[in-house]
């Protein structure tokens, strides 16, 4: 058997289950030993803009999503008329045979810009501008049409199971979907049927309904058509595979490292997080009382820092959890945690600004504003994740950073990482150190809160500690905390503050600033999200003979100049790839390597890179054909 | 046990200007913390920004002097995280009836236990004396440079709509009523308002201490019909005594009633108290059994230098 790599897509109006079916398809593969890479793309919309998943599935690691789709289940015309040109020759088309003659106009919730692009395609192909004018051009091409009535299949199982009602279950078409796919595929049913059961094992009615649906809709499309060429018959499963959603690496993260505090205001992609601790409030601890976490929802963003800032000061490891918008309302409050030496963590979930921006879309457009965030100069720590994997011992590094060198800690996560749902290895906790820094247990008299030390760090008491009474100030203070404006006293604690960059750049173990996958004449700096795209394009050309290096920056500030100058020393040609309009690590690049990028690979639409178009570019480069900014498109 | 106020007095220099109202806040404050016996290292002062910020720099407890309009934010955070220590958080009626007034709304729907005393003057002493929320409309103080273009809010009415749930007025200059106000504060299980009417000698010509005394109302006889009066002297009932809807209704407008009058004659007391409201700490409680017992500050939260928080049945549900 050859080596499996398939992407099936589903779409549909938002809120018909195009989520919940791609979690079924997610969970079977995944359970049938396959890895799996599936992201999710949504308006911000509630109920009817078209959404849709794309899974990918493969049996070897994978990283990202690429732009072939193999088969597509669709279930309304929009989802055609926006995906019909990804399938590709030999891939298939599911889709429901009432709908062939709908026309574009009838389809609302087509935007203008899309629609003018899909006509002008289908009259200089001379189609009419209907699904079936489409469908028309995809079997030229190759692909394989898979009508079925989704109506009369329901009428059927409504009549053979004698429940009236099945027959006007619209809802029911995600499943139809999923299971004709499956039954396309040759997938065992067994996982299918033990899957539905898992993700309905509260409602037992809804599960059986579904399962009967699965069954028959399965064997329906095993029946009628047999010319598919895929098959997917399972693969041996790795001991120890999790299915996660981006967003749950850094929430178990918080839990494990000890995070009992968490003020968050809803915003898009980075909520989830926060319900997601909160759902799991109260925590089990090892031949301990329960623990837990409090998770408040607060009235803003600025209130979120605060209680956060609050709440750490008592000692208590806390965090928040944000998004762009959210971030900027917080900026005043960092600075005050910079000043008073607060150890807390900000984790935030990027997404496309500037403003409002496209709120349930992509970008790393955050980058610099982390960076230079807050007026003023105070010390701060920037980390940013690669894998999703990997942000879950980010987060305990994270929260270690934020005690040793009692510095707010902002974590750069993305909307590609939060919508995304991967397998990876069972989270090992036991990995997950716990280093609280000088937090005191037990205070002497004659305490001093910021102390003047060797290290320029000082024992840190915390509120409603026995005799660790000290003050916090906004203003510029003297080592009890009470305010000074004396201008040698100043000078001397803005150096004991910011001496911490230097002793953040020593004392982080250099693993953990910039992992190097490799150098070569050829070598991409990178970060964050856009990190498992690249991997899978440098694996493509690496089978073509075409090394290309790769480092990756995780300690974006303060950013560690000397060594990353020191690793690309004798690299020709540097590209650096990241999903912002500017290319803002490579600016950071520029600041503090005092190099220039060779080449962008830069994507701003707002959907994350496949590895397929950096693949593209990057042999472009390679074969010196490539623009100084190469700009990536693919996506609906 | 009752302490010596001395004790929670810190040996920074004070440089409020000559005559100002909050003199009688903070010695208030000293002497309510003193006679409650408070333990210093078990109560946090929080402060906003202003004149008043530096209020928590004079007490000896823990003292956190944090941003404009923010103070209740770092307040609750505190206290949800370690519910045992006692959180006072003062500010000026700028800093928490205009920037930070949001805050304040959603304080009141909290009703996290801890008290919340504004410095109300009518003026932004520090920036120099423009017009603060308090500030009646047409009022022109001494550096405005034309009357006040913006009606004014009415603390005690908004603390009420909020949900705060023991609300009261006191003056500065009657220091002993004070403290017996911020104390019964303090004892109240909630989100206790204390709006401190506070002259401010320097900026507000209008609402001075022979205002309140009202040294402009003297009659024939030379006698001073001061503005201010006690509603503890009226047989005014604040408290909510059951769990009804009438009742509660009937105490709220009452209160709301008494804080619009101004003018000649201004109440000071106890406008509302009502602990059948839950605190927060109960409706967390709620959710987590052990949380009063085991709050986020005093869980331990690793062995041996690594995670002791078991996550494994969580890792079960997501393992394929």
């Amino acid at each position: 058997m050859g080596s499996v790599d398939f992407t099936w897509l589903i779409g549909g109006p938002q809120g018909s289950g195009v989520e919940s079916g791609a979690n079924i398809f997610s969970r079977v593969c995944a359970e049938m030993g396959y890895q799996v890479f599936g992201k999710r793309e949504f308006y911000s919309n509630i109920k009817g803009e078209h959404s849709y998943f794309t899974v990918r599935i493969a049996d070897k690691k994978i990283h990202s999503n690429v732009n072939d789709v193999n088969l597509m289940a669709s279930f309304d015309a929009e989802t055609i008329f926006r995906h019909y040109d990804e399938i590709i020759p030999g891939g298939g088309i599911i889709y429901d045979s009432d709908m062939i003659e709908i026309k574009t106009d009838a389809v609302h919730t087509l935007d203008a810009p899309f629609k003018e692009r899909l006509h002008k395609e289908l009259e200089s192909k001379n189609k009419p501008f209907t699904i079936a004018g489409v469908l028309e051009i995809v079997k030229e091409k190759g692909v394989l049409l898979f009508p079925v009535s989704f109506k009369s299949i329901l009428e059927t199982l409504s009549e053979e199971t004698e429940n009236p009602r099945l027959k006007g279950l619209v809802r029911m078409f995600n499943v139809i979907g999923v299971s004709l796919s499956l039954g396309l595929v040759k997938m065992p049913t067994d996982s299918l049927q033990k899957t539905i059961e898992t993700i309905f094992s509260k409602k037992p009615e809804i599960a059986k309904i579904n399962q009967q649906t699965a069954t028959y809709s399965y064997n329906y499309a095993a029946a009628k058509f047999e010319n598919f060429d895929y098959e997917l018959t399972g693969t041996e499963k790795e001991p120890g595979t999790l299915l996660v959603q981006g967003f749950q690496g850094t929430a178990l993260g918080k839990m494990a490292s000890g995070c009992r505090f968490q003020p968050y205001y809803p915003i898009t992609p980075a909520s989830d997080e926060s319900v997601y601790l909160e759902t799991n409030e109260i925590l089990e601890i090892i031949e301990d009382r329960p623990g837990s976490i409090a998770v408040i929802q607060t009235e803003d963003e600025i209130c979120a820092m605060g209680m956060t800032i609050g709440s750490a000061l008592t000692g208590t490891r806390s965090a928040t959890c944000t998004s762009g918008p959210g971030f900027a309302l917080m900026t005043e409050m960092l600075g005050w945690a910079g000043i008073n030496e607060v150890p807390i963590v900000i984790t935030n979930y990027q997404r496309s600004g500037p403003s409002t921006g496209l709120p349930t879309r992509h970008g790393q457009d955050d980058l610099l504003f982390a960076v230079f965030a807050g007026h003023g100069d105070f010390p701060k720590i920037v980390y940013a994740s690669g894998e999703i994997e990997e942000s879950f011992y980010d987060t305990g590094n994270c929260f270690n950073y934020a005690d040793t060198f009692q510095v707010p800690v902002i974590h750069m996560m993305d909307k590609f990482h939060a919508s995304s749902v991967i397998t990876c290895k069972r989270f090992d906790t036991k990995k997950i150190s716990i280093n609280r820094g000088k937090l005191l247990e037990k205070v002497e008299d004659g305490y001093k809160r910021f102390e003047f030390t060797d290290d320029g760090i000082s024992p840190r008491s915390r509120l409603g500690m026995d005799n660790g009474i000290f003050w916090n100030t906004g203003d510029e203070s003297d080592e009890t905390g009470h305010i000074s404006e004396d201008p040698v006293l100043r000078a001397k604690m803005m150096d004991k503050r910011m001496s911490r960059l230097d002793l953040i750049r020593e004392r982080i173990p250099k693993s953990q600033q910039v992992l190097s996958f490799g150098v070569e004449d050829f070598t991409i700096i990178s970060w964050g999200s856009t990190i498992g795209p690249v991997l899978d394009a440098i694996d493509m050309l690496k089978k073509e003979g075409i090394s290309i290096g790769l480092i990756q920056l995780k300690l974006m500030h303060p950013f560690p100049g000397d060594y990353v100058a020191s690793l690309l020393k004798d690299v020709k040609t540097i590209i650096d790839i990241e999903a912002n309009h500017s290319g803002q690590l490579g600016k950071l690049f520029k600041q503090n390597v005092g190099r220039d990028i060779d080449y962008f690979i830069l994507k701003y639409t707002g959907r994350a890179m496949t590895s397929t178009e950096i693949y593209d570019s990057l042999k472009r480069i390679v074969e010196n054909k490539a623009d100084k900014r190469e700009i990536l498109m693919h996506g609906a | 046990m009752a302490l010596n106020p001395a004790e929670f007095k810190t040996d920074v220099h004070n440089d409020w200007c000559p005559g100002c109202g909050d003199f009688g806040i903070v010695n208030a404050i000293q002497m309510a913390l003193a006679d409650m016996g408070v333990q210093r290292d078990k109560t946090t002062i929080f402060s906003g920004i202003g004149c008043s910020g530096k209020t928590s720099h004079f007490i000896n407890t823990y003292g956190i002097h944090t941003l404009h309009g923010r103070v209740l934010t770092f307040a609750q955070g505190a206290k949800i995280a370690n519910p045992e220590m006692t959180v006072v958080a003062v500010g000026g009626d700028g800093d928490g009836l205009g920037i930070g007034a949001g805050h304040f709304v959603a304080a009141g729907r909290r009703n996290v236990d801890m008290t919340y005393i504004i410095f109300d003057n009518g003026v932004y002493g520090l920036t120099k004396g423009q017009a603060s929320p308090t500030l009646k409309l047409g009022e022109k103080t001494k550096s405005l440079p034309s009357p006040n273009t913006n009606s004014n809010v009415n603390p005690i009415g908004l603390a009420i709509a909020s949900g705060f749930t023991f609300v009261a007025r006191g003056y500065s200059y009657d220091v002993k009523h004070l403290k017996d106000l911020i104390a019964q504060a303090i004892n109240h299980k909630g989100l206790s308002f204390l709006d401190v009417l506070q002259p401010c000698p320097t900026y507000n010509d209008i609402n001075t201490r022979d205002w309140y005394a009202g040294v402009d109302l003297m009659d024939e006889a030379q006698k001073r019909h001061s503005r201010i009066y006690k509603l503890e002297e009226q047989e005014f009932e604040p408290v909510v005594h059951y769990d009804s809807e009438v009742e509660v209704n009937e105490k709220l407008s009452q209160a709301l009633i008494k804080s619009l009058e101004w003018g000649n004659k201004i109440p000071i007391g106890v406008f509302y108290k009502n602990e059948i409201t839950t605190p927060y700490t109960v409706r967390l409680q709620d959710k987590i059994p052990n949380y009063l017992e085991n709050p986020p500050a005093k869980q331990n939260i690793s062995k041996n230098g690594y995670s002791n928080t078991d996550i494994s049945k969580i890792l079960d549900s997501l393992q394929v």
